[in-house]
């Protein structure tokens, strides 16, 4: 049996460490409620975008002289992953869940025979992936440094990913990231950016069509496409920052909590100690007694 | 008093503006145009300009830069890349985006080289229009 001083130093420890998990919780809950609001605020400009965009892409998509950001290069030989993670640990399987979904795609790629570029944006993931992939990687976005995401952030990424595509180092691009649903849950999602894909419209989209376009629709939709990849990149960042804070805040409220749990069990374990010590003292003092 | 419409001015970080208006001036690619409650339905891309709101409230601008309108019989919406209101834009700003996209320019190759240059042109006709 452990001796009471160590017991005691241990119940310490874990009492400073559960303060510790419940600033990060409160903090956490402090981000997270900053990044639904600028979750929100992006959104009306990001379903604006889309929706213009797939109108026009519904119009001129099929034709010849389709962008090639639109058209894709006609094959899919190289793929662009962008994996988008946290900066920052001890946020629960929040990097794990998307790393799980980019290794199984980057293993059925490589299965089909495709090449496979990797894009990481986040300290996390790049050294999940590091191992296995390490020679896959093509750059890596360090945001760090950035307090609060900015659409200047997703500009960058987005150029970075254009200019290589005007470079024609691949071919379909696709981004990962964690859809937030609630603090307790967050889907890891991959949406592929280029070749822009849209749902088809809703059907016999009347408004759409009566559009006059100035200058022209194919000048118009090649202005749009960058934007509504760097918008798509944007949305992205913000659903990855919500999440990460979500799922920072639910670990550190288990990890609050366990430690409830175990300072309980060590207080108990320290009573028991005490009192058996009182009770040999007492059987020491009794049997010296009697012995005289 | 001239029909009020819904209008929208949008960046990608927030909402901006969202009241009646009158007539909103928009600086469309191709050059100015006013867009009034029923116009036809257009989307049309932006130049870097001052974007005028009029309606009940009084007259409000805005310096936009890239981006692009959605008129639509009773509702403009526009969505800007970087969107200010007038007063706060400052010279110092400016500059910054003339830098950008100067730098921009120095890069460019083929046919990009004329947008660019046209974006410099545009920045630097704000500018003037500014007095900044």
């Amino acid at each position: 049996m452990p001796n009471l001083k160590d017991l005691k130093n241990r119940i310490e420890s874990v009492k400073s460490t559960r303060k510790i998990t419940k600033a990060m919780q409160m903090v956490a809950a402090a981000k997270l409620r900053r990044a639904q609001e600028a979750a929100e605020a992006g959104r009306p400009y990001a379903e604006r975008m889309l929706a213009v965009m797939s109108g026009l892409a519904a119009s001129v998509g099929n034709s010849e002289g389709a962008p090639r950001l639109l058209a894709g290069t006609g094959s899919d030989q190289t793929h662009l992953l962008v994996v988008m993670t946290s900066e920052r640990g001890l946020c629960g399987g929040f990097n794990t869940t998307i790393v799980r979904l980019a290794r199984a795609k980057i293993a059925e790629l490589l299965a089909a025979g495709k090449t496979v570029k990797l894009l990481t944006v986040g300290k996390k993931g790049r050294e999940q992936l590091k191992r296995e992939y390490g020679d896959l990687m093509v750059a890596h976005v360090d945001l760090s440094d950035v307090k609060s995401i900015g659409y200047g952030n997703a500009a960058e990424i987005a150029n970075d990913v254009l200019t290589r595509f005007d470079a024609g180092e691949f071919d379909v691009a696709s981004i990962f990231f964690n859809t937030f649903q609630s603090v307790i849950s967050q889907i890891p999602t991959e949406t592929q950016i280029v070749p822009a894909k849209f749902d088809a419209p809703e059907e016999a989209d009347d408004a759409a069509t009566l559009y006059d376009y100035e200058p022209s629709e194919e000048a118009v939709l090649e202005d749009l496409l960058p934007r509504g990849i760097a918008t798509q990149i944007f949305t992205a960042l913000l659903e990855n920052a919500a999440s990460e804070q979500g799922a920072r805040m639910s670990a550190m409220d288990n990890a609050t909590r366990n430690a409830g749990d175990m300072i309980d069990k060590l207080t108990i374990q320290y009573n028991r100690s005490r009192q058996a010590v009182i009770t040999n003292e007492l059987i020491e003092i009794i049997s010296g007694a009697e012995a005289l | 008093m001239a029909d009020l419409m819904q209008f929208d001015l949008v960046s990608p970080e927030r909402k901006l503006a969202s009241v009646e208006a009158s007539s909103v001036q928009i600086p469309g690619a191709d050059g100015d145009l006013t867009a009034m409650a029923d116009h036809a339905p257009l989307i049309t891309t932006l130049r870097p300009g001052i974007l005028t709101v009029e309606g009940p409230e009084g007259t409000m601008e805005y310096v936009v830069t890239g981006g692009f309108a959605d008129v639509a019989g009773p509702s403009v919406s526009v969505l800007a890349e970087r969107a200010m209101p007038k007063a706060d834009v400052t010279g110092d700003v400016l500059a910054e985006l003339i830098s950008d996209a100067e730098a921009k320019h120095a890069a460019a190759t083929d046919t990009a080289v004329d947008v660019a240059a046209k974006l410099v042109a545009d920045l630097n006709a704000l500018k003037d229009s500014l007095g900044a």
